[in-house]
């Protein structure tokens, strides 16, 4: 065990970690040159595609340190966007140390304060390593100081790195090897092992990555999982990641890696649960994990009228590797049944719709994404609501309530007018700022949470020219006077299209969703109206206006191919709508009635 | 199952690719390269002889491309090729497609001697301001003496072409361009409204501002000028552009006898870069460029580029859209008796979703457009060829 360390790589979002990861492989050689590519651990299209990582991963490098010996390095890549931060706190839990990177031109940022908070919260070991310094922009001593002054870490502990060029990852396999400890745990005490995250795979069923505590575990040993002593498993592999799965005889405390054991109902695996040998138990189970907090809740419906069976075992499915997904059944008039889903952040919604379509080849709809509400209605009875469909009649209300959040806001203090501007303007009480180094400022803002969940990081980013980066909290509950928007399509309400807003933004957020949703609903060949109204009230308008002329004006034989083709085009595009009464609505137009901008 | 079609008499397609100049909404396949007609006209032969007749002939059609630019002599040697290897019945239909300001009075006698019984003019309009904009080499007097020059050739068979909805046109334009063209009393006539194909010089100044195309309201207004007055000037309308004579006297029938086969998925063969067959469910397309297609032959190949052979979906799709397209419909046995379905209850959900707007002709024999369903017809077939994703299916 003396020759393991498991650590994780933290940061904030794009500080390098997928970077410096590639190059601990490279220098480890566990793949070849020839199957390397650039970000090797963002396996996912959607990862590979939008330049972050957002599924922890983790990969066993051999590693012959100075001292003559061979070490096994369990290393674990983390997404550094706020809405993977249960990815980052599973993987925590999972390891002895950590390596906080921090970018030298960026410096210190606010996830790189999270991530060290949640890191100590782990009692983990720390390295701070600043990595590009090949950057130009590159302000070494700046960043010392801010490890010193913001971080309260030791400066001099601090590697120096360019992932991208490769200077200094040497020392960072030695700073590993010297300065973080190994496991502790007891290879012959019965097995205790903890799930820390599972997929699902076609061929072999549900994959469990798993970190042994005590005891050993190997091919055909009858297991059993802590949550539940009637069922038992015979395991049929273990192994390590190393980028494939490598199987092992066995593995023991201290080890990082997977294991397969016919587990054919997909529910039975649950992230955080204690596996141990079904003969010979542990005695206690671990203590698992905290459950993810969802902040923003949207129902998802299959486009395809018989499509609800496909979905169910799609959302089983990625469950298994999404421990942060939480659904229960729903159902809409427009769209039929379906499923809330709680989600950590607008992010993390789009990443599940397109999971479920790519992996699942299902068509989705998404409703308006809504925050928690709290309300006390006449009778004094409370009730917490997020589905604009099971908002009461208002008249029977006495009071609602709506979440409020603490943001830390971090950015140079030129910005500081843009910024307060901004949270000023998204109903935010300005609580508290302070001076990091020199001319850096911490900004502390209360802020409604459905005031940031949509476009507020967006929005903070353009006004700081990307220089200010943001954290936040849930806090509490205050009073809030809220109304329902509804959105008429032809005179019909579309209950998959209203959303619960604050009294002061109604107007405008009607208006807003009439003229986003005009330019998403294609001309269709007869007018569409659409309105918003509250209660009987129609707030806003807007007209599609129906086609006047939609006719080729030549066909022959070269044409008519193509012309066929451009039919089966639509036709498929129409994969992508639904037919809401006798209009065609594209998927997209669910959620475009909550982009702001405009406003 | 596929079950075949009464008629196998089969088209043949010449596509000829050279025009003088490119005009500016044109997106056919053509080369100003003049120079290489020669070399050109002997790949033809070449291909033309490396196929076979799966059916007898009885249309002939030189497209392109501006036919007119060839020597009539090469005209004449396809002409003649193609009835020595071809079953190419004695009466059959043989159209050339000619330009004014390509056409001179001697070569007319030469197409008539060599069997070409149908002239298509390209005249497009009578107004020389919008001959210029459309980029067209000609002027309206070439156009009207083309004309002249062709009756007294004695052509017996004459279609006009004409391109209307035009940027700024005005709606007397284009009545003015009409009543000049029945004045002529050809025996066809076809009006297309002007398309901005994409990659196509008019496509470009639309982008950059310099021309503005009318809008879609302008257009439908002219769209419906244009099949009234035809059709109340002796003409009746058989397809959304094309009308033809109605010639009570002698009872013949002046529609394209070869245009009407692409509509009914009747066989074609098509001779030329980038010219499209379609045999026994079987549509195949040429090389689109000079280049490809003449090193193809050169290496003893079948200059063909690609080619599918239709599902029954896809058959579907187009049975659809190309019977729509005619004045006539869609032939409701034909379409049971291929598809195997019942077609007013199949669309029964598609008529329900449309009738206010009474669109459709319908008889237990025909389904038709109206004028007002012709104008949005390509909106009403993408809702019947999908019909599935229609409400309460
Ligand atoms: N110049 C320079 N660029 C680097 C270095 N390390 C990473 N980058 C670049 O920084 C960007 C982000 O790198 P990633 O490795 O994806 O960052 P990450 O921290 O994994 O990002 P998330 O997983 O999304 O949080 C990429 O464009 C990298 O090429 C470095 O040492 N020098
Ligand atoms: S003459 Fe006909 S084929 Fe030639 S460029 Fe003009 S429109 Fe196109
Ligand atoms: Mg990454």
């Amino acid at each position: 065990m003396k020759n393991i360390r498991n650590f994780s790589i933290i940061a904030h979002i794009d500080h390098g970690k997928s970077t410096l990861s590639d190059r601990l492989i490279q220098l480890t050689h566990i793949v070849s040159d020839r199957e390397f590519q650039d970000q090797i651990l963002d396996n996912m299209d959607i990862e590979r595609e939008r330049g972050i990582t957002i599924k922890s991963q983790t990969v066993c490098l051999p590693y012959t340190a100075v001292d003559g010996k061979q070490y096994f390095l369990n290393l674990i890549d983390t997404p550094g966007h706020v809405d993977f931060s249960y990815e980052v706190s599973r993987a925590l839990a999972s390891c002895e140390g950590a390596l906080l990177l921090i970018d030298a031109s960026q410096g210190v940022e606010a996830q790189t304060l999270a991530n060290l908070y949640l890191a100590l919260e782990h009692d983990l070991e720390i390295i701070p390593v600043i990595n590009k310094i090949d950057l130009p922009s590159a302000d070494i001593e700046r960043v010392k100081k801010q490890i010193e002054d913001d971080l309260g870490l030791d400066p001099e502990t601090a590697i120096m790195v360019s992932a991208k060029e490769g200077t200094g990852v040497e020392d960072i396999l030695e700073g590993v090897v010297r300065n973080l400890p190994p496991p502790s745990g007891d290879a012959d005490a019965p097995l205790k092992s903890l799930i820390f995250d599972s997929h699902y795979d076609a061929f072999r069923g549900t994959i469990v990555h798993f970190r042994v505590i005590d005891g050993t575990i190997k091919a055909g040993d009858r297991i059993r999982f802590m949550s539940n002593s009637t069922k038992s498993y015979k395991v049929e592999e273990v192994g390590i990641f190393q980028i494939v799965r490598v199987p092992q005889k066995t593995l023991s405390a201290g080890q990082v890696g997977y294991m397969i054991a016919g587990i054919k109902t997909v529910s039975d695996t649950r992230c955080g649960d204690t596996i141990t040998l079904d003969k010979t138990p542990c005695v206690k189970s671990m203590p698992g994990f905290k459950e993810a907090k969802p902040v923003v809740f949207s129902s998802i419906y299959p486009v395809a009228s018989d499509g609800y069976p496909e979905l169910v075992t799609a959302l089983e499915k990625l469950k298994l590797n999404d421990a942060s997904l939480i659904y229960e059944k729903d159902t809409s008039v427009a769209l039929g049944f379906g499923f809330r889903c709680g989600f950590l952040g607008l992010l993390h919604l789009e990443v599940v719709q397109e999971r479920l379509e790519r992996e699942y080849d299902l068509s989705l709809i998404l409703t308006a994404p809504s925050v928690q509400y709290q309300l006390t209605l006449n009778d004094g009875t409370e009730l917490v609501v997020d589905n604009p469909a099971l908002y009461p009649d208002p008249t029977l209300i006495d009071s609602a309530k709506e979440p409020y959040i603490k943001a830390t806001i971090i950015v140079p203090d030129r910005y500081m007018g843009a910024v307060m501007k901004l949270c000023l303007d998204r109903r935010g009480i300005n609580k508290n700022y302070q001076y990091l180094t020199n001319d850096r400022l911490e900004m502390i803002f209360e802020l409604p949470l459905s005031e940031v969940i949509f476009d507020f990081y967006d929005k903070l980013k353009s006004v700081t020219q990307g220089y200010g980066s943001f954290d936040y909290d849930l806090i509490d509950y205050r009073p809030s006077r809220l109304v329902k928007l509804d959105i008429l399509i032809n005179g019909e309400r579309v209950d998959a299209l209203s959303q619960l807003v604050h009294e002061e933004r109604a107007v405008s957020r009607g208006r807003t969703a009439c003229e986003k949703l005009k330019d998403e609903i294609p001309r269709q060949m007869f007018k569409i109206a659409i309105q918003g109204a509250i209660g009987g009230k129609i707030i806003s308008r807007s007209t599609v206006s129906p086609f006047r002329k939609d006719v080729t004006a030549k066909c022959y034989g070269g044409d008519i191919t193509r012309k066929r083709k451009l039919l089966e085009k639509q036709r498929k595009g129409k994969r992508r709508m639904k037919m809401v009464g006798k209009v065609m609505i594209p998927q997209s137009a669910f959620l475009s009635v909550l982009k702001t901008d405009g406003e | 199952m596929e079950k075949t079609i009464a008629s196998p008499a089969a088209g043949i397609y010449i596509h000829i690719p050279f025009c003088v100049k490119k005009c500016l909404y044109c997106d056919f396949y053509s080369e100003t390269a003049l120079s290489r007609r020669s070399e050109f006209v002997s790949h033809l032969i070449e291909e033309l002889s490396l196929r076979q007749s799966e059916y007898p002939v009885d249309t002939l059609y030189f497209g392109g491309g501006t036919p007119s630019v060839m020597d009539p002599d090469s005209i004449g040697t396809v002409v003649d090729t193609i009835r020595r290897l071809y079953r190419l019945s004695p009466d059959a239909e043989i159209t050339l497609e000619v330009n004014p300001g390509t056409l001179d009075r001697t070569a007319l006698d030469r197409y008539l001697a060599m069997g070409v019984n149908r002239l298509n003019i390209g005249v497009q309009s009578f107004n020389d301001k919008h001959l210029t904009l459309l980029g067209r080499v000609h002027t309206a007097d070439a156009a009207c003496r083309a004309i002249a020059d062709a009756r007294d050739a004695g052509f017996k068979n004459i279609g006009l072409d004409f391109i209307y909805a035009l940027p700024g046109q005005s709606v007397q334009a284009v009545l003015d361009d009409l009543q000049r063209a029945v004045a002529f009393s050809p025996e066809h006539l076809s009006c297309y409204m002007l398309t901005v194909e994409p990659g196509t010089p008019l496509e470009h100044g639309v982008k950059s501002g310099d021309f503005t195309p009318l809008d879609e309201e302008q257009t439908a207004d002219h769209f419906r000028l244009v099949s009234q007055f035809i059709n109340t000037n002796g003409y009746a309308q058989y397809e959304i552009s094309n009308f033809s004579r109605i010639s009570r006297a002698n009872g013949v029938d002046y529609r394209s006898k070869h245009n009407l086969k692409y509509w009914n998925h009747y066989p074609y063969r098509g001779f030329g870069p980038s010219a499209h067959s379609f045999i026994d469910n079987r549509r195949s397309w040429n090389h689109q460029t000079l280049d490809a297609y003449e090193s193809s032959i050169d290496g003893g190949l079948l200059p063909v580029a690609g080619e599918e052979v239709l599902t029954r979906e896809q058959q579907f799709t187009e049975f659809i859209y190309l019977g729509l397209r005619q004045t006539d419909g869609i032939d409701v046995q034909e379409f049971e008796r291929r598809f195997d379905v019942s077609f007013y209850q199949w669309f029964q959900p598609v008529f329900e979703q449309l009738r206010p707007k009474d669109l459709f002709r319908n008889s237990s024999e025909r389904c038709a457009l109206t004028l007002e369903g012709q104008l949005i017809m390509d909106g009403i077939c993408r809702i019947m060829v999908d019909r599935n994703l229609q409400p309460n299916l």
